[in-house]
């Protein structure tokens, strides 16, 4: 931008400031460009989650039916959730690894079974045998199988992903297989010993 | 009025044109329009690919007065299209294959540029709008595909929007927008439709800048070389109006056997279950068109990070994502890739063979896609896509170097042995 473009601005005999026209020129382009942004943001806001979608964001489950070793799937942001009542082994099994192979060793993503399961509590009593996931797989969202008891429940006996073939551990923990995380944690509480809230 | 233009029209199409010179235009550019005289059949594509377009958007509109966007009701109202609405089967099988045939026709029309060289020097600007118009379909199909919301559409919806969380920190909040929830739901059918419907209309218009370069610059023809006289060009009407209508009535043939022999031939049957967001079904599968692009992504396998730590910087996920765009991107550099003077395969001995190659390449890698990432196919997916990239990255640049081209002909006339 010269100045000099615009010769008529300058009084005769006079040259025009320089400075000033820059000043201008950059203050009513930055300007515009704060105006468009604003402008543009409720394009772009509208497109994220509504307030209805969001709203839609609990769920509450009873789990007195669920016997040891059984699994249910509910629905939760339009996403199944697993629900697993874990066998005393199935938390053995998981617990082995923790100790066994160290905490960084052997897993992908490192968790221990406790953290896994740190929600599932009423009061001061720690039920570790509800396993609550997001029952999606971590690697491009197919969902895993190993809900029912005739699913392939993969080489460590938790879940198997037939998309890619991922395999997760009795504690949802990815160990074999193309996935980068864990089966997610979704957020829970124990409203009873029985009745959890998702979300 | 001003106007220098003088028409040559009379009555009212002079009147008009004289205001509006719409038909001296026509006249010029699919009139009169200077054309090669030694086209052969690989120069009708472009031709049925604009067919395909008008055709996509003509039945789409169509369809579009018959679907509703509803997770609850799309697949109903795509079902009573199919048993209901007169000729509402026709329609939908036309626009379902379509899409195949339109896909088909510009895959040939894109290798023909790449076998003859047409994306070299004046007409870089000319192939790299083709190679946008190309991603803008695969958008524009995508999106199609998930409308009728049967099994495959929800599964391919949710396997590809996933894809994005691969881009590190932002990738899932963007995942969440793109979606507008925590899932392929209904905000996320009604966005794609939306956009199914506006896409195609951008696709009109970089079709138009398309060709509107190509007539700055001249169609090339089979010799790869300019002609240099009018006796290497025939005027555009009658010559190639006459044979791209026969090629696309022979195009159209192949396709009315789709409609109407073997309409869900191309399709998967799994769609035809409504989606089940509870349920993945045992094999995704993309339609073919994707399927070599499908293998590329797939194929990438580790995660790159730094040794003996935790830290990774490329997961298998971002690495197939970047493999995957930067397949079709690659197009976008192609005509700085290849430097050799020459631009017809025709007298490059060497290119021609590496040509053939590729696209056996091509085929092979759509073959995987089809195939469960298991196995053999893995590995075989992999050798597949690092020759792709070689063939781009090394074997073209080479070649440009140190291949020896054959003696290229004076002029096309003089090439044929006509018009002299
Ligand atoms: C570039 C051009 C286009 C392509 C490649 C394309 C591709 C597709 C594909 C692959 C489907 C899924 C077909 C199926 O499995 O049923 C589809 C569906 C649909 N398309 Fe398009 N389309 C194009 C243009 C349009 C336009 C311009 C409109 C509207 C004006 C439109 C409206 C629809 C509708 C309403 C459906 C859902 C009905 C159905 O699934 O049969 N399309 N499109
Ligand atoms: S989506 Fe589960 S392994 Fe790919």
């Amino acid at each position: 931008m010269s100045h000099s473009s615009n010769p008529s601005l300058a009084k005769p005999g006079q040259e025009p400031d320089p400075d000033r026209r820059d000043f201008i020129f950059i203050a009513a382009g930055a300007m515009g460009a704060v105006g468009t942004a604003v402008t543009l943001w409720p394009f772009i806001a509208s497109l994220g989650p509504a307030a209805d979608t969001l709203a839609l964001s609990t769920t509450e489950v009873d789990l007195g039916k669920v016997e040891p070793g059984q699994a249910i799937t509910v629905m939760w942001r339009g996403k199944p959730v697993f629900i697993r009542n874990r066998t005393p082994e199935d938390i053995q099994a998981a617990q082995a690894i923790d100790k066994d192979a160290g905490q960084f060793n052997g897993l992908r993503d490192p968790e221990t079974d406790e953290t896994r399961v740190k929600q599932s509590a009423f009061g001061d009593k720690k039920m570790p045998n509800w396993l609550i996931m997001v029952g999606v797989c971590t690697h491009l969202g197919c969902i895993p199988m190993g809900q029912k008891a005739t699913d392939m429940k993969g080489d460590f006996n938790g879940w198997f992903c037939p998309c890619h073939g991922s395999n997760y551990d009795t504690a949802g923990r990815i160990r074999k297989g193309p996935a980068p995380k864990n089966l997610a944690i979704p957020a829970y509480t124990f409203l009873t010993e029985t009745q959890i809230r998702i979300g | 009025m001003s106007s220098k233009h003088v028409t040559s029209f009379k009555g009212i199409t002079g009147w008009i044109d004289q205001r509006l010179p719409i038909f001296t235009l026509m006249q010029n550019e699919y009139g009169s329009f200077p054309t090669p005289r030694n086209f052969n059949y690989l120069w009708n594509f472009g031709a049925i690919s604009l067919f395909m377009l008008l055709l996509m958007i003509g039945s789409g509109v169509v369809l579009a007065m018959h679907y509703t966007a509803d997770t609850h009701l799309s697949f109903n109202s795509v079902e009573r299209l199919m048993r209901d609405v007169n000729y509402g089967w026709l329609l939908r099988y036309m626009h379902m294959n379509g899409a195949s045939m339109f896909f088909l026709a510009v895959y040939i029309h894109l290798f023909r540029g790449m076998y003859y060289g047409s994306y070299k020097e004046p007409r870089e600007l000319l192939w790299i709008l083709g190679v946008l118009i190309l991603f803008l379909m695969i958008a524009t199909a995508f999106m199609g595909y998930v409308l009728p919301w049967g099994q495959m559409s929800f599964w391919a919806a949710t396997v590809i929007t996933n894809l994005m969380s691969a881009i590190p920190l932002v990738g899932d909040p963007i995942v969440t927008w793109l979606w507008g929830g925590f899932s392929v739901d209904n905000p996320t059918l009604t966005r794609f439709y939306a956009l199914h419907y506006l896409l195609p209309f951008v696709i009109f218009g970089v079709v138009f800048l398309h060709i509107a370069a190509l007539h700055v610059c001249g169609s090339n023809n089979p010799l790869g070389i300019e002609p240099k006289s009018e006796k290497d060009t025939l005027p555009f009407h009658p010559y190639y109006t006459m044979k791209d209508t026969f090629g696309l009535c022979v195009f159209l043939m192949l396709y009315a056997v789709f409609i109407f022999w073997m309409p869900n031939a191309l399709g998967h049957p799994d769609n035809s279950i409504p989606a089940n967001p509870m349920m993945t079904p045992p094999h995704i599968v993309p339609e073919w068109y994707f399927l070599p692009f499908y293998a590329i992504l797939r194929s990438f396998t580790i995660d790159i990070g730094i040794p003996f730590t935790h830290i990774v910087l490329i997961s298998s996920k971002l690495g197939g994502v970047i493999l995957m765009v930067t397949s079709i991107a690659v197009g976008f550099v192609l005509p700085w890739l290849d430097t050799s003077p020459v631009r017809s395969a025709r007298f490059r001995p060497l290119y021609r063979i590496f040509f053939w190659v590729f696209v056996a390449d091509s085929i092979l890698l759509g073959y995987l896609g089809s195939q469960p990432p298991e196995g053999i196919y893995v590995i075989i997916s992999q050798i597949a896509m690092a020759y792709y990239f070689a063939h781009f990255f090394l074997v073209i640049p080479l070649l440009s170097k140190y291949e020896k081209p054959l003696p290229v002909p004076k002029s096309i006339h003089e090439a044929i042995g006509s018009g002299a």
